[in-house]
């Protein structure tokens, strides 16, 4: 018997020994030499391969954004696709590094599937699109539809009470990603899709004539999407965050793809710009990376309007207006903490 | 001064002995397994701490809070996951018992039809399983799906059949039975009309063995298990109210739905495990020595008694077991109803709650420990038919 303990204690002890020696994901990252940033399986706009097989879009550029703040290159990013169903379990599992996947932060994703978010950077809600044949104007009117929703995400908990609290049937159609919503939907499967209103947008920006479809205007929920990390490793959780906030205030301050790079090079008068650039104070050195962080970070894909603009803004299929996405001096929600 | 050392010492002589050996041997190799097996379980647990995480099914007792959209039983988004789980659980016997059905029914005639002598029916069923076998069954579950919902018409076009049946690409809307009070008695008599059929049979078995006479047993089981209780049906004035599908606004409201997901599912597995059965019926069949038939005509008895009293009673002693395995690879095929979006156990316990809860580790468990006993029903009601099917030796 002794022996026997003896020997299940050894197994249990190189066990723990193995899984127990972990380095911090940011040593990890720079071991690898890449950041592995999950990220959806494709949603045009967001993030999406494009012909070349480069990945593009909203998401991605804050994939590219961390990768540039913590590698030095914004393209020693290995994108990781994931369902809606994988995402958590990827990132959780250690498959991702970061997560970017228009993923709404709530209350059980923060605490019970111990995830960390960063700041939002996306400020969206819950729409529903139809055929504009149907004649339907509001989602009043969407009693007895099929719709179809992407399983394992807010929308379809969203879809249900809304239903529910409104004494209105339907017939749940379940997806697993934006292109079999599609499929399914050009195909009459479902009267209706129901995603974030920004999935609607891309979705619709891919049918051959987008007025032949009309998102309703009920918006039945708020999503707030932002990235998310690991539980547990502040250092990284820090990093995520202050990109993020150093994307949008750099876009305050008009620290822009084009000459961050130059403010970043001498001295400059704006104290705020130089503490973001790196030119004073060592803000870097705090998260543990160099003083040109957040330089490169916007160099990289723009500031947060930039990238805004070139993935999701009015000039894009997306035509999604800024609206809540602003900043909040000009009239949207966006007020990041200060980087000082 | 020659003599080796080695039986000297005990160890080595220990070694060099056959029995002694085997038995050293299967130790090592057991406390190598259960070494393997307890890092890994104590891999997961270690890890799922770090990142403070227990393992823990409470999370079964929480409102669901997302709709399925075929429940045989009462479901709605307030109910629990546990009873997402048996939701999910439901739908997947429904699918794998029919399937198994079907399959059986399909596998049957194609076996036969490969032994055909005519030409035709011959090749037909040769390419048909050459085709099947060697497409994989995903692809003929996405294909099946993708025809049915994009070549039968929307709701506003059905196909409708004297508005009572309809077909459409949300699937095959029919009246659904609205059973009266009365209905009880017809139930009954179908009960007592099996019951009777079984003690008949046996009977006329008994009969048979002792005085040669042969009763048409099939017919009066039929007349007992459904003319009857159709007459009596009939007499109480049809105690059952069909509540009839009518389109309203998007889709039909009223009746029963049989969903292009279940029929994509069911239609792909079957006609794909199908391919499979025939070639063991007709493996079976023709493991049958020739001689056997030719010794039962020789008694001058009909060819279709042949075949049921000779052929297949020992064809089927060859077909079972390989059966067995087919049955349980269309259960376990079952799960790529994910694809489609059916929600088998899978896509409730396994899919969806698994997400809203994060708890991965424990749907799982459930999931796999579901399939588990799934399969061991099956491989056990089979082996009992096997074991029943057998050569009884006097």
């Amino acid at each position: 018997m002794k022996l026997i303990n003896k020997v299940l204690t050894g197994v249990a002890l190189t066990a723990m020994t193995a899984t127990a020696a972990q380095a911090s994901t940011l040593e990890d990252v720079r071991a690898a030499g890449e950041l592995k940033c999950v990220v959806t399986t494709g949603l045009a706009g967001f993030a999406a391969p494009d012909a070349n097989g480069r990945w593009e879009g909203f998401d991605a550029d804050f994939c590219r954004a961390v990768a540039a703040a913590v590698l030095g290159d914004g393209d020693k990013v290995k994108f990781v696709p994931s369902t809606g169903k994988t995402r958590f379990t990827m990132l959780n599992s250690g498959e991702g590094d970061i997560l970017f996947r228009n993923t709404t932060e709530t209350l059980s994703r923060d605490v019970d599937l111990k995830l960390s978010f960063l700041p939002v950077n996306f400020y969206d809600g819950q729409g529903f699109m139809v055929p504009a044949a149907l004649g339907v104007t509001s989602a009043m009117d969407l009693d007895g539809a099929s719709v179809c929703i992407q399983t394992g995400t807010t929308t379809e908990l969203n879809l249900a009470d809304y239903f529910r609290a409104n004494g209105m049937s339907y017939e749940p159609v379940p997806i697993e990603t934006n292109e079999e919503g599609f499929t399914n939907y050009v195909a009459g499967r479902c009267d209706v899709y129901t995603t974030d209103a920004s999935g609607l947008a891309s979705t619709r920006a891919k049918f051959d004539d987008p007025t032949q479809h009309v998102v309703l205007p009920e918006i039945i929920s708020k999503e707030p999407l932002g990235g998310a990390v690991r539980h547990g490793d502040d250092q990284w959780h820090d990093i995520g965050k202050w990109v993020v906030n150093a994307l949008i205030n750099a876009e305050e301050m008009g620290v822009t793809q084009a000459n961050a790079m130059n403010l970043a090079a001498n001295v400059g008068k704006n104290p705020g710009i130089n503490r973001l650039v790196g030119s004073e104070g060592s803000m870097g050195a705090m998260l543990g990376l160099d003083a040109k962080w957040a330089a490169r970070a916007v160099a990289q894909g723009g500031n947060y309007g930039e990238i805004y603009e070139r993935n999701v803004g009015p000039n894009t299929p997306l035509e999604i207006a800024r609206g809540l996405n602003n900043l909040w001096n000009n009239g949207g929600v966006l007020y990041a903490a200060p980087i000082r | 001064m020659s003599t080796p050392t080695s039986n000297t010492n005990p160890l080595l002589r220990a070694w060099y002995d056959k029995e002694t050996r085997s038995v050293i041997v299967q130790i090592i190799a057991a406390a190598l397994i259960l070494a393997f097996f307890s890092f890994i379980i104590n891999n997961a647990v270690v890890n799922l701490s770090n990142i403070g995480k227990d393992i823990n099914f409470s999370f079964l007792w929480d409102n669901a809070s997302y709709d399925i959209n075929q429940h045989l039983i009462e479901y709605s988004s307030t109910s629990s996951h546990f009873r997402a789980m048996i939701v999910g659980l439901i739908n997947t016997l429904l699918v794998a018992v029919a399937g198994i059905v079907l399959a059986t029914i399909l596998g049957f005639l194609l076996g036969v039809m490969r032994l055909s002598s005519n030409w035709l029916t011959q090749k037909i069923a040769y390419v048909y399983i050459e085709y099947m076998r060697n497409v994989p069954v995903l692809l003929h579950i996405l294909l099946l799906h993708g025809l049915i919902v994009s070549s039968l018409p929307r709701p506003k076009g059905s196909y409708n059949f004297g508005d009572t049946f309809f077909l459409n690409n949300r699937g095959f809307q029919m009246p659904s039975p609205e059973f009266q009070s009365l209905f009880w008695i017809v139930s009954g008599f179908v009960v007592g009309g099996l019951a009777f059929a079984w003690w008949f049979s046996r009977h006329a078995q008994k009969v048979q063995d002792t005085t040669g006479k042969a009763y048409p047993v099939a017919l009066i089981n039929i007349a007992a298990i459904v003319l009857l209780p159709l007459a009596v049906y009939f007499i109480l004035g049809s105690p059952i109210e069909w509540d009839v599908p009518a389109l309203k606004g998007f889709n039909f409201k009223g009746g029963m739905v049989i969903r292009p997901e279940f029929i994509a599912l069911w239609l792909a597995l079957s006609l794909y495990t199908a391919a499979f059965i025939g070639e063991i019926v007709r493996a079976g069949i023709v493991a049958i020595d020739h001689g056997q038939t030719e010794a039962a005509q020789a008694l001058g008895i009909s060819n279709s008694r042949v075949l049921k009293l000779v052929v297949i009673p020992q064809a089927l002693r060859v077909i079972i077991p390989p059966l067995t395995s087919q049955y349980l690879n269309l259960a376990k095929n079952s799960s790529l109803a994910l694809a489609i979006g059916y929600m088998d156990i899978v896509a409730t316990i396994g899919g969806i709650s698994l997400n809203q809860t994060g708890r991965e580790m424990e749907c799982m468990l459930i999931v796999m420990g579901i399939y588990l006993a799934i399969s061991l029903i099956i491989s056990s009601g089979m082996n009992w038919y096997n074991n029943r099917m057998q050569l009884v030796e006097r």
